[in-house]
């Protein structure tokens, strides 16, 4: 351990330092009484953070023999994790607050998961990436049964912790096959084991892992605990588990895929590919006979993960850089869909069904247009930003030579515009129904109309992401 | 001074038709007419003042991609000032016609604003024209090709309550789709082989052209033949010449004075525009000039011989209108451009003030068109009657054998009939034939109308007019001036212009800006001794090397050898060209025929229809088929009824029952409302709560991926 190695990893130790003193700082004042300033001190400390690994950090570092690796494809990860997590922070204290859930551990576990995510993103080992794995999962765990009252938050607390530990098994179990075979848990070290000839045992080991990073990223078919899981938490939690913990475990996969097993891409290729393939199919399918706008997201996220696994699937730096630029719209998208839900109210209490946003569109409408466009992005409709997310990752599969994979994208885009477009029909031309609530915090009008706003102005050039997604994606697929 | 003359309508357009409502529907009338006025007397201006060199004035970049570039520019020449005339006169007067024309219409009712939608299409019309006439490349030209049949399209369809103009105005444009085709291939030919647009380099490339092949259609084909017929079918379908002609009749369901300014004087012509301006082209695809020529002769014939019978005042004029606009190809055909824009010139002038006329008549008797139900009008307005006569006057060529005194259409037509004597035997005859009919049908116009006794009487005018008198009344004065002004046209612009279009040789040269004459007096003797050489070029091509040095500024092996740049001039006539030169040299019977055939056809029309009025019935009956035959224009639309529009109805209601309907539309609802549903179902049972269910499909799932695994990825 040299002074090298922590300044490598120093944002993370940051990080755990100011989860641990938060902590402390909780338990011995106010308690929930100083969980307010406790967020907006963590989502200050989130976004600075985020700010200080955009702007210094140069060049692919490594700590600890190989464990940590700091290179652009870790922060472009890290950047997009620590943003959409301050924000989903920012625009759920309110929510929280109103609902008497604002506790003081909530910003704490927050925290604490990102460091893990972090870890994950950064992992050039099994061991480092188990330890984030687990760190993020078990913060996750806990939030999504933060609401102890509820039936429906505690049956999706302990849903998610017995599958979760399930695929942490077969995460594990894969490892443990692939150091046998391997004889190493280092990823380069797996790489230059791949010479000639893999070794059955090998590629169990990695299906295996891959079933259980798909887990995480809620890729059919190991997505089963989503809809609950998104239904029962607290939306803000939902909103949380949307964002940042898909971009961490997508990040992973694909570090996985191409640091340790990147000379076979053929052989995960054909994993990945199975796993999009279903998860867009069962995305656009299943989210067609909800009634519930979470449910309906958790099935929206399935689709979208199965369109970052094509572009990973492809097996190309253009694919992994297809697959960054679409978890970054993904997650610009989903933290406006999700300060609007947050604001769905009626009489002060919460509302999720879609039914409550018949002739939305005439009581509010702004709103209703923001929405439109992130749904429309959503769906993939051209003017929007979301469409060249969509676009990018068609195209790396079509040139990575996996035309039938775009094209069945292409026809499960279809299928699935049709429920973001029913509820636009029912904002602008459903029936009278009981009015929401008008009032919404400030902080999630701004998130709601400044990510629809990213959705129409990035047309001009996606805010200049991709060509910090084609640095990410360059140094990780050599 | 040219950008005001092109812009001038387009604004007009603009305020009209979209600020009349702020400005009020008269003063939409009035600015669209004064801005069309302006252009007109710049018109002149130009077309007096024009030394005959080209001049382009460029307005702006238009199209800069690869080696395909194109200016929005304005090409100014002899041609262009004829046009530019020929469009602003014939539409300042059409619009001033219109006020009194429009200013009561039954087809709208006393709320509805209509006229400021027609001042706005009218002007829209010039400036799509004007873009046309000025076009300085081909894109360009397309552009206004196109403008040209939009407007055409609206105005034919202005009454859009009326399921026959509508019906009128899709034909006009389905069949003009036909020639647009074949003008965009032609188009295409040439970027394709000359990798530009624009026309300094297309006619530049003129001899190279005639050396080369290219294959379309399974075919080799000499390339400037190919370019040509492609672009005479263009011409053909805006020109309605034989076989894409349909449309033409037809459109007469548009306002009249839109029959006079689109339909007879300037949008026609386009197709004769053309071809003359493509003359570098042209000049090197001898067989198609002969094709453009027996097309044209054709035409020319079998529009006379229908005019013969029908009984549609604007109808004879419409079929009229396409019997000299093939007189019009012939002379293009036969290389003699000039001619053809003489024609084009002139007719312009009478054949509009005709349809005015006709459309004072139309106004006169309360919207009656069948001239059946005219006869005696004569007094009842005399101011019409006398600019008709002039016009008929005008059209069938009325003059003094022999001189170069007569009405405009005198010197034009024989002109025509002269050049098309040396240049094809088969044109001559079809259009000295022609000539009688014109001259038939257009004193039986005259007779049927204004002579006789009035044959109102017994039949209902089935407008829903009440029973007020409605005797026939002269039209305002807004509609006589115009009238007045094309009968100057009608009878002195042959006789001013005949030199510098016809007469002389080298003052037509001189006038196009073109190079002077290779031939020697020395050839005229030659020509004259041998006229049945149409031809004429086996004896041309020898004294045209031996006196070119006479001549003293053109060789003709020349030319062939370095064709560096255009070549100079608005038009453009080969060397081995001399239609022109032997044009005036001819027997003087040749030159004697159109005039006998006028005259034949005026006797036989006044004792048709003014000693023996009972012999057209009987004629009729007796021979009964060929009425019946000229009757239903040689059962032209019957015939593409059956070939083209019926199959292809049914072809659309097979794809849209069938094709679309049962197959697309069957497919997707059934995917959309029984298979995806019945997978949403499916996956909701999946979704079933239960733990060991969601435990379960993990365990499945994995267990599928390592067996797929096993199958494919460990057998590498």
């Amino acid at each position: 351990m040299t002074p090298a190695d922590l300044n490598t990893l120093l944002p993370e130790i940051v990080l755990a330092l100011f989860a641990m003193s938060a902590l402390i700082f909780g338990v011995y004042t106010g308690k929930d009484a100083v969980a307010r300033s406790l967020v907006w001190a963590t989502v200050a400390v989130f976004v600075l953070l985020a700010l200080w690994i955009a702007t210094t950090g140069t060049g692919a570092r490594q700590a600890f023999g190989g464990l940590f690796q700091d290179d652009p494809f870790a922060r472009f990860a890290k950047v997009t994790i620590l943003l959409s997590a301050a924000a989903v922070l920012a625009m759920s204290q309110d929510y929280m607050a109103r609902r008497d859930l604002l506790r003081f551990e909530y910003p704490v576990l927050i925290t604490l998961s990102v460091v893990g995510m972090m870890m994950m993103v950064s992992a050039g080992d099994l061991m480092a990436l188990y330890m984030g794995l687990e760190l993020q999962s078990l913060a996750l765990y806990v939030m999504a049964a933060l609401r102890r009252g509820s039936v429906k938050s505690t049956e999706a607390g302990l849903k998610y912790f017995v599958l979760g530990a399930l695929s942490s098994g077969l995460l594990l179990y894969g490892a443990s096959l692939t150091y046998g075979f391997a004889g190493t848990t280092l990823f380069s070290g797996i790489l230059s084991q791949l010479g000639e000839g893999v070794p059955l045992g090998l590629l169990f080991g990695l299906v295996f892992m891959l079933a259980g990073l798909a887990f995480k990223v809620s890729a059919a078919p190991f997505h089963m605990w989503t809809p609950d899981v998104y239904e029962g938490s607290p939306t803000p939690v939902t909103a949380f588990f949307a964002t940042a913990p898909k971009v961490a475990a997508m990040a992973l996969l694909a570090r996985l895929a191409h640091d340790a097993f990147g000379a076979i891409p053929g052989d995960w290729g054909q994993v990945v590919a199975a796993l999009a393939v279903a998860s867009m199919a069962l995305g656009a399918i299943a989210a067609i006979g909800q009634r519930d706008i979470k449910r309906l997201m958790a099935y929206s996220s399935i689709a979208h993960m199965g369109y970052a696994l094509m572009g990973l699937a492809a097996g190309t730096a253009q694919g992994v850089q297809a697959m960054l630029v679409y978890m970054a719209i993904y997650v610009t998208m989903n933290v406006g869909t999700f300060a609007f839900i947050l604001s769905m109210t009626r009489d002060g209490r919460p509302v999720t069904t879609i039914d409550a946003l018949n002739q939305y569109a005439r009581r509010e409408p702004l709103r209703a247009l923001a929405m439109l466009v992130l749904l429309f992005s959503l769906a993939g409709v051209p003017p929007m930003v979301g469409f060249f997310g969509k676009f990018t990752v068609l195209k790396a599969a079509v040139d990575g030579g996996l035309v039938w994979l775009a094209v069945a994208g292409a026809v499960a885009s279809v299928v699935g515009a049709f429920y973001y477009l029913r509820i636009v029909y029912f904002m602008y031309f459903g029936k009278e129904a009981s009015a929401l609530d008008r009032e919404m915090s400030p902080v999630q009008w701004v998130m709601l109309m400044g990510s629809a706003a990213i959705m129409v102005l990035g047309v001009v050039n996606l805010f200049g992401i991709e060509p910090a997604a084609a640095l990410a994606a360059e140094t990780l697929v050599r | 001074m040219a950008s005001i003359i092109l812009f001038a309508p387009l604004v007009g357009a603009l305020i009209c038709g979209f600020g009349w409502r702020f400005i009020g529907e008269f003063a939409g009338q009035v600015i669209t007419t004064a801005l069309v006025f302006l252009a007109a007397a710049l018109s002149w201006v130009i077309f007096l003042t024009l030394d005959g060199e080209t001049t382009q004035i460029v307005l702006m970049r238009w199209i800069d991609s690869g080696t395909l570039g194109a200016e929005w520019a304005i090409r100014l020449d002899r041609m262009t000032a004829i046009m530019l005339v020929v469009v602003n006169s014939v539409s300042a007067l059409v619009h001033l016609y219109s006020f009194g024309y429009m200013a009561h219409d039954d087809n709208w009712t006393h709320h509805e604003h209509y006229k400021a939608r027609f001042f706005a299409y009218l002007s829209f019309f010039t400036f799509s024209m004007l873009m046309l006439v000025t076009s300085d490349n081909l894109v360009q030209m397309f552009f206004g090709w196109e403008g040209v049949g939009v407007a055409s399209y609206l105005l034919i369809g202005f009454y859009y309550r009326k399921a026959s103009a509508n019906s009128a105005a899709m034909k006009a444009f389905i069949v003009n789709r036909v020639g647009d085709f074949g003008f965009a291939l032609g188009i295409f030919a040439l970027y394709f082989l000359v990798d530009s647009v624009r026309f300094d380099d297309i006619f530049a490339a003129g001899p190279g052209l005639a050396e080369m092949t290219v294959s379309f259609l399974w075919t080799d084909w000499n390339a400037a033949n190919l370019v040509g017929v492609l672009l005479f079918i263009g011409a053909m379908g805006k020109s309605a010449q034989l076989i894409l002609h349909t449309w033409l009749p037809d459109a007469m369901e548009g306002p009249t004075p839109v029959s006079a300014l689109i339909h007879a004087a300037t949008m026609v012509t386009a197709g004769v525009f053309l071809v003359c301006r493509m003359s570098p082209i042209y000049e090197y695809a001898p067989q198609a000039t002969a094709f453009i020529t027996v097309l044209g002769a054709t035409t020319a014939f079998f529009a006379a011989t229908v005019g013969l019978v029908q009984n549609d005042i604007k109808r004879v004029i419409a079929y009229s209108t396409c019997s000299q606009l093939g007189y019009m190809f012939v002379a293009a055909g036969v290389g003699v451009y000039s001619v053809a824009m003489f024609h084009l010139f002139t007719h312009a002038f009478f054949k509009a003030m005709l349809f005015l006329g006709a459309g004072s008549v139309i106004h006169a008797t309360h919207h009656e068109q069948d001239m059946r139900n005219y006869g005696g009008l004569r007094h009842k307005i005399p101011l019409t009657f006398w600019a008709m006569m002039i016009g008929t006057l005008a059209i069938t060529g009325v003059g003094i054998p022999l001189t170069h005194f007569g009405f405009a259409g005198f010197l034009s037509k024989d002109a025509v009939i002269e050049s098309a004597y040396v240049g094809s035997q088969y044109a001559f005859w079809l259009l000295v034939v022609a000539a009688g009919m014109t001259s038939f049908y257009s004193w039986r116009l005259m007779f049927l109308t204004f002579f006789g006794e009035s044959r109102a009487q017994g039949h209902g005018h089935g407008h829903g007019h009440d029973d007020r008198a409605h005797e026939p009344h002269e039209s305002p004065r807004v509609m006589l001036i115009p009238l007045g002004v094309l009968a100057l046209g009608a009878v002195f612009s042959g006789m001013i212009w005949y030199n510098v279009f016809f007469g002389k040789e080298e003052a037509v040269r001189a006038w196009f800006g073109m190079e002077a004459a290779a031939h020697a007096e020395a050839g005229h003797a030659e020509t004259v001794a041998a006229p049945a050489a149409a031809e004429g070029h086996g004896a041309a091509d020898t004294h045209a090397t031996d006196t070119h040095a006479a001549a003293g500024t053109h060789a003709a092996e020349g030319s062939h050898a370095a064709p560096a740049g255009p070549p100079r001039g608005a038009i453009h006539m080969g060397p081995d060209n001399h239609v022109l030169h032997d044009a005036h040299y001819l027997p003087t019977w040749v030159r004697l025929s159109p005039f006998v055939a006028m005259l034949i056809g005026l006797a036989l029309a006044f004792q048709f229809y003014i000693r023996r009025p009972d012999w057209p019935a009987k004629l009729a009956e007796s021979q009964r088929p060929l009425y019946l035959f000229l009757l239903n224009k040689w059962y032209f639309d019957e015939i593409y009824d059956v070939i083209f529009v019926r199959p292809a109805k049914w072809l659309g209601g097979f794809l849209w029952k069938r094709g679309d309907g049962g197959v697309i539309d069957g497919g997707i609802n059934g995917l959309a409302m029984g298979v995806v549903p019945f997978l949403t179902r499916l996956a909701a049972r999946a979704q079933s709560g239960y733990l060991f269910h969601y435990a379960f499909a993990m365990v499945l799932g994995i267990a599928i991926l390592i067996t797929w695994m096993t199958l494919t990825g460990g057998a590498e």
